[in-house]
């Protein structure tokens, strides 16, 4: 077990180098002309050669990429071209919004959702069960863009039920700005959330210990809540741990619209101002994040289940 | 050693042969349930309506006159003539909503189609080389698959510039992972099968026994994951071009029509945000329903069930 741990934590490593490579050629190779870009359309040769310079960008490309490297390891991404404020300092400053956003409507959903998925199951094959893949498949057939622009305008714009945008840094006066995108963010996981649970849990419902367990005389509702459910964790904890880099990214357009000074709000921005730093560091932040997330899922699966033979 | 591969071989193919003949084979059984499955006979149905709608476009059939807009016509309510009215320029926006069909459908046939060529191609050499080809590819596939997909994409078409085919190769070269994790396990399995082997005896190139002989078995997973793709791709086109990421902003596309109604919800004009929902809906909906009949039609293990 130990030794398997090692060695799934030693795999990083070739995996980070590859994260700093792909994100180093989208940026310092397809990105072609970044100095151009910054210094502006009017700018003349030798200002542009000076913001090359400065930015290290005269150097040949594998000096550049050791400097990319060096930039990762001290967290040092340099200065936003928007903001002008270090890219580090907006980074750290973005992460409490954000997880105050997506923590909330995330553990919401994966009770409802289980409860619901487990449901579902119990009635398999009659009208409410088809009628909730329906339903699920529906859901997820809408434009996320869709839900946040119409729900905003309903329940904001319309009712003025709650602000349409805007921030306090306060945890108490916070949660006003934070209730219709929590919302918004458990209505768009309910579809992918259920249809999920409800294949997992109907794998189990078929294995021969729940007919074990029902012809011994065990009340169906203990079957489902004692027998099924409880096989059923071992997958349901491992899809909860793949998805929880949701909780850094699943919020970048609603971030946007609400105007929650989180890291999904900067992805948005940063695109939009061209801010190459910003964009960089973000995705390669994530990128190391959703890492350790694969990591601990990979781990915990093999804890959790007995049966995982590692080798 | 010969003598028992060749009993093999001779034994094999005129099972294979026989099995085409009764139109028996898993593709012949797959359509037989799909036929009878009524949500899936119904959703093609309105898919290819929508292929005939985005053709129809294409060749100038159906609203020809889709860019042409007047000032005087801004902002006109719903009517016979308009059903979704007008949008800022004086275009009719059914028409943009009918083109923009053209471009949603166009995203997910040729990214997922590059998608699928990308994942079978190293999916099927991973499983099949092993070793360090194996290693290589696994190792592209887990770096890939570790950059979230709504920073990877916008950041590839951000460095590439706007436009329908860098919206094409960014969605295409970042979504081939999920086939190529499957196709690479299918072929760890197939390649040491009895009928691989056969073919071996005989002589069959690596390339013969990949593309001829294993990859057969096992496309009934692309046309699965195609699905999938299709659907994603059209869900990513739209939220880039919303993002000014995606097609050019003279370019119908939903997502631009998502963009636009933002700011008109207050007026109030709802017509573009009707119009791409209805659109959307009716496509990715009949997608997903007839993706799920596909995948329960070609599983063996619920043939009898």
């Amino acid at each position: 077990m130990l030794s398997y741990i090692v060695r799934r934590t030693l795999y990083m490593i070739p995996i980070l180098i590859g994260i700093t490579l792909l994100t180093f050629l989208i940026f310092n190779v397809l990105g072609g002309d970044v100095a151009g870009r910054l210094a502006g359309r009017h700018a003349t040769p030798e200002q542009v050669a000076s913001i090359k310079h400065e930015l290290g960008l005269d150097k040949s490309i594998p000096e550049q990429y050791i400097n990319y490297l060096h930039q990762i390891a001290t967290f040092d991404y340099g200065r936003s071209w928007s903001t002008k404020q270090e890219v580090s300092t907006m980074l750290s400053e973005g992460v409490t919004p954000t997880l105050s956003m997506t923590i909330p409507p995330f553990l919401a959903s994966i009770v409802f959702c289980i409860g619901l998925a487990l449901f579902a199951v119990y009635l398999r094959g009659t009208i409410f069960d088809k009628g909730i893949v329906v339903t699920c498949l529906g859901l997820m057939s809408i434009s996320s863009l869709v839900y946040i622009l119409a729900l905003q305008y309903f329940f904001a714009y319309h009712l003025g039920a709650f602000p349409i945008s805007g921030w306090d840094p306060s945890f108490s006066g916070r949660w006003q700005y934070l209730v219709l995108p929590w919302i918004i963010l458990f209505v768009l996981t309910l579809g992918p959330n259920i249809l999920v649970y409800r294949s997992v849990i109907t794998d189990e419902a078929f294995q021969d210990y729940v007919r074990t367990a029902r012809a011994k005389g065990v009340a169906s509702s203990r079957v489902y809540m004692k027998h099924i459910l409880k096989n059923a964790m071992i997958p349901i904890i491992t899809i909860i741990v793949i998805d929880m880099p949701f909780l850094i990214t699943g919020s970048v357009l609603i971030e946007n619209f609400f105007g929650i000074p989180g890291l999904g709000g900067m992805v948005v921005k940063a695109l939009n101002e061209s801010d190459f730093p910003t964009i960089k560091a973000l995705t390669v932040v994530t990128s190391i994040a959703y890492m350790f997330f694969n990591l601990l899922s990979d781990v915990l699966y093999s804890v959790v289940d007995p049966r995982i033979k590692l080798g | 050693m010969a003598a028992t591969s060749n009993a093999t071989m001779t034994a094999a193919v005129p099972t294979t042969a026989s099995h085409a003949k009764m139109r028996n084979s898993l593709w012949w059984d797959a359509f037989r349930r799909l036929k009878k499955n009524k949500v899936a006979v119904a959703s093609f149905f309105v898919i290819c309506v929508y292929v005939l709608i985005a053709l129809g476009a294409k060749l100038g059939l159906l609203f020809p006159d889709v860019a042409i807009g007047s000032p005087s016509m801004q902002y006109l309510p719903w009517s016979w003539e308009h059903p979704f009215g007008t949008d800022v320029l004086g275009r009719d926006v059914l028409a943009r909503a009918v083109h923009g069909t053209a471009t949603a459908l166009s995203v997910g046939l040729i990214s997922s189609g590059i998608s699928l060529v990308i994942g079978l191609t190293l999916g099927a050499l991973a499983g099949y080389y092993g070793k360090w080809v194996d290693g290589l590819i696994v190792w592209l596939y887990t770096t890939i698959d570790s950059i979230p997909y709504i920073l990877l994409i916008p950041a590839l078409t951000f460095v590439l510039g706007r436009g329908l085919i860098n919206v094409y190769i960014a969605v295409g070269v970042t979504s081939w992972v999920t086939l190529c994790r499957l196709i690479r396990g299918e072929f760890m399995k197939h390649k040491d099968r009895d009928y691989v082997m056969a073919a071996k005896v005989i002589g069959a190139s690596d390339v013969r026994k990949i593309f001829r002989h294993i990859l057969p078995n096992v496309t009934h997973l692309a046309f699965v994951q195609f699905g999938l793709g299709f659907v994603a791709a059209i869900k990513i086109e739209v939220i880039l071009s919303y993002l000014g990421l995606g097609v050019d902003p003279s370019t119908p596309s939903w997502g631009i029509m998502l963009d636009d109604s933002k700011l008109e919800l207050s007026r109030p004009f709802w017509g573009n945000l009707a119009a791409a929902t209805i659109f959307m809906f009716g496509l990715i909906l009949s997608f997903n329903l007839f993706n799920d009949a596909l995948r329960d039609s070609l599983d063996p293990k619920l043939k009898n069930k």
